[in-house]
């Protein structure tokens, strides 16, 4: 099991024919993802990396019954094509371009909630998603990956590839990955990824990877504090990060006192949660909480 | 992207927002005789300078003046002179330009502003009953007098929602019309200009009975620069950091920070959780750099150059975690730009991911002064210690 995406997840890539498009999906195809068109409006009857591409949303999944879709559609059209998908049905939407306006995220956020509300949107500004050996929709490495038992949410992506191979290194593996993006406007949050972890029988353990700005690890803190049935490891980003300045990700900035690393670490401690002060601790600490988890079941 | 308080002022009033007349100078003798300074009832002036930051009045920033050599005299001290106030840094802002306005006879000031709830992810349009001061000290001090209107995107703000905010900030029955029309043109313009934030602060009741805007800050967003052109034209590369500002030219992510170990970074999460390391090791971050996620051996030589320009850098941590890009690559780049800059500050690559051993192997072999690690805590210990051991060495 996993969240989200599996071995029979069909994908097909948006913005197929471009230069970014035709690389991840070369490396999703190598990863074994099955990924069984494209779209590029125009280009529909032509063949690409020897899969079908279609003018719109709507034919490739009438053609290929896609349930899911990623996009590389450069910035000023990625809210459309978040609009496309969800209209033609997609459930599963990663979107990974970066620098898409907060205008247009908000439009497009209020017409899910609207129209679609079964759609699940991952980003934007994402490195996407992927269940190990099953399933990789986004750009991170495949190799880094082993298949195990730790849920992994984050809202970064190199600092995502060290939480994954920390607990690939530690043997643990992952069960899905889901990079949630760094903008203040976005899908899927923590609690929507805690809450299908939570049901997924393969994650015996939740790693959540947050940073600095807005209030998203705090709610995380008050979900978990109410009761979830996993253990959960946490390390936020940009203890160090000084006030006002936006670090790097347009969502990662301190403003008016709120949304400090110092902060959210407190409220997940006051949750239970395993909160690390160091990265490179993210994966010891994971397998310390599960070893101690199943020597106390065995005790008892 | 900040706009300078004239430029806000422009900017709506594009949106048929009333301002109050004003002129920009930017020399003292373009003060002259006061023949083009806007005309004033009350015979005063207050004198602004226009720098990217808020608590300008504390700082010595905004001065009332009763006659045209004041004026004269405000521009003289001010202009070409940095001006330093809680939020600009020690080293201060230069004050290039002065916006003067007549002085208004203010009864009471409230405060307006637009901006995006992340919490709620919509916009949000906030007013107290309690302005002139930082929002901020309201939210402390007088939390309830902040009230605040949510939009749905798909109508925009409702009128209702506009009276609402006036009746809640006890607004009188004939103010009613300005503000809800002050109101539903302010979210216009920031949904129009893809503002970040709209800032009236105060808005002033005057004692005539008329409402004012007598200061507005205007925050215009990042992604959004393809189509705002106009607006991006006037920005004021003078108010920004130097070294931010290069960054920004060459595709860098970079932030100015106050400690002796610098760091090179792919990806702005992994560069946060760097320079924590780099405290958690005992040393203090020289700055935040995300060198991006395709990164070019042309982009680290110009990341190098803008992290050796900081002469507080006593040591250097590289972290690349390679996932698409080779590791092998990235070696290839750090040891063609460690050449170019000539580099001689003690430095610790961290390579990991596709590659990382091939890559390693290259650095050890580059015969350059670089230190290879695998392991993330290992090489944040190292910078640091290398950062003492240079420290002492040079006593």
């Amino acid at each position: 099991m996993s969240i989200l995406v599996d071995e029979s997840t069909r994908v097909i890539c948006q913005g197929f024919t471009g230069k970014q498009g035709t690389f991840h999906s070369e490396q999703a195809i190598a990863y074994g993802t099955r990924l069984v068109g494209g779209v590029t409006p125009g280009k529909g009857g032509q063949t690409h990396l020897g899969l079908p591409v279609f003018d719109t949303v709507a034919d490739a999944v009438r053609e290929t019954g896609a349930t899911a879709s990623m996009i590389y559609v450069p910035a000023p059209f990625a809210a459309d094509s978040i609009l496309e998908a969800a209209a033609a049905g997609i459930e599963v939407i990663a979107c990974i371009t970066e620098g898409i306006p907060v205008i247009d995220m908000l439009k497009v956020k209020a017409v899910l909630a609207q129209d679609y509300p079964d759609a699940c949107l991952i980003g934007p500004n994402c490195p996407g998603l992927i269940t190990p050996d099953s399933c990789k929709i986004g750009i991170m490495p495949g190799s880094i990956h082993s298949k195990g038992r730790v849920g992994i949410v984050s809202r970064s992506g190199t600092l995502t590839y060290e939480a994954v191979a920390q607990t690939t290194a530690t043997g643990l593996g992952q069960s899905t990955c889901v990079g949630i993006g760094g903008d203040p406007i976005g899908g899927l949050d923590f609690i929507d990824c805690l809450s299908r972890f939570a049901d997924d029988p393969q994650t015996e353990l939740v790693l959540m990877v947050g940073e600095i700005g807005g209030g998203a690890e705090e709610a995380a803190a008050e979900f978990i504090r109410q009761g979830y049935p996993k253990p959960v490891v946490a390390y936020i980003a940009g203890a160090t990060a000084p006030a006002g300045k936006r670090m790097g990700h347009a969502g990662a900035v301190i403003a008016g006192g709120q949304g400090t690393a110092a902060a959210k670490c407190a409220a997940l401690r006051a949750a239970g949660v395993h909160v690390v002060d160091s990265p490179a601790e993210l994966g010891v600490t994971a397998a310390r909480v599960l070893e101690n988890r199943s020597e106390g079941m065995s005790t008892s | 992207m900040n706009l300078h308080e004239y430029q806000a002022k422009s900017l709506l009033s594009e949106f048929g927002i009333p301002m109050p007349s004003g002129a920009l100078i930017q020399s003292a003798d373009e003060v002259g005789d006061g023949a083009h300074l806007p005309a004033s009832e009350s015979g005063r002036w207050v004198v602004k300078a226009q720098v990217h930051s808020g608590a300008r009045g504390k700082a010595g920033g905004v001065r009332l003046v009763d006659e045209v050599a004041g004026v004269t005299q405000a521009a003289t001290d001010l202009l070409g002179t940095r001006l330093v106030t809680l939020q600009s840094g020690p080293a201060g802002l230069p004050v290039d330009s002065l916006l003067v306005e007549p002085a208004a006879d203010i009864r009471h000031e409230y405060y307006l502003a637009v901006t995006v709830d992340r919490a709620l992810q919509r916009v949000v349009m906030v007013a107290s009953s309690q302005g002139g001061m930082d929002i901020e000290a309201v939210a402390e001090q007088h939390p309830e007098s902040i009230h605040r209107a949510v939009v749905n995107p798909t109508v925009g703000l409702g009128a209702y929602q506009a009276r609402e905010l006036a009746f809640a900030l006890g607004l009188p029955v004939d103010q009613m019309k300005g503000f809800v029309s002050l109101a539903l043109k302010l979210y216009r313009a920031f949904i129009e200009r893809d503002a970040a934030l709209i800032e009236i602060n105060p808005l002033a009741a005057l004692t005539d009975g008329e409402l004012a805007i007598v200061d507005a800050k205007v925050a215009l967003d990042d992604n959004a620069e393809y189509r705002q052109a106009e607006w991006w034209k006037r920005r004021d590369i003078a108010q920004e950091d130097p070294a931010e500002r290069k960054a920004i030219d060459h595709g860098l992510n970079y932030v100015s920070l106050d400690g002796n170990i610098a760091c090179m970074v792919n990806g702005a999460g992994l560069a946060m959780a760097t320079m924590d390391l780099i405290q958690h090791a005992g040393g203090k971050p020289a700055n935040f750099l995300d060198v991006g996620g395709g990164t070019s051996a042309a982009k680290v030589t110009e990341a190098f150059k803008l992290i050796l320009e900081n002469p507080r850098v006593e040591a250097i941590l590289v972290n690349i975690f390679g996932g698409i890009v080779r590791c092998d690559l990235i070696a290839e780049g750090i040891i063609e730009a460690a050449r170019e800059v000539a580099l001689e500050v003690p430095t610790v690559v961290r390579l990991a991911g596709t590659n990382a051993e091939q890559g390693r192997r290259m650095l050890a072999e580059s015969g350059l002064a670089l230190t290879a690690e695998d392991e993330l805590a290992a090489a944040a210990n190292r910078a640091v210690a290398l950062a003492n051991t240079k420290r002492e060495a040079g006593r």
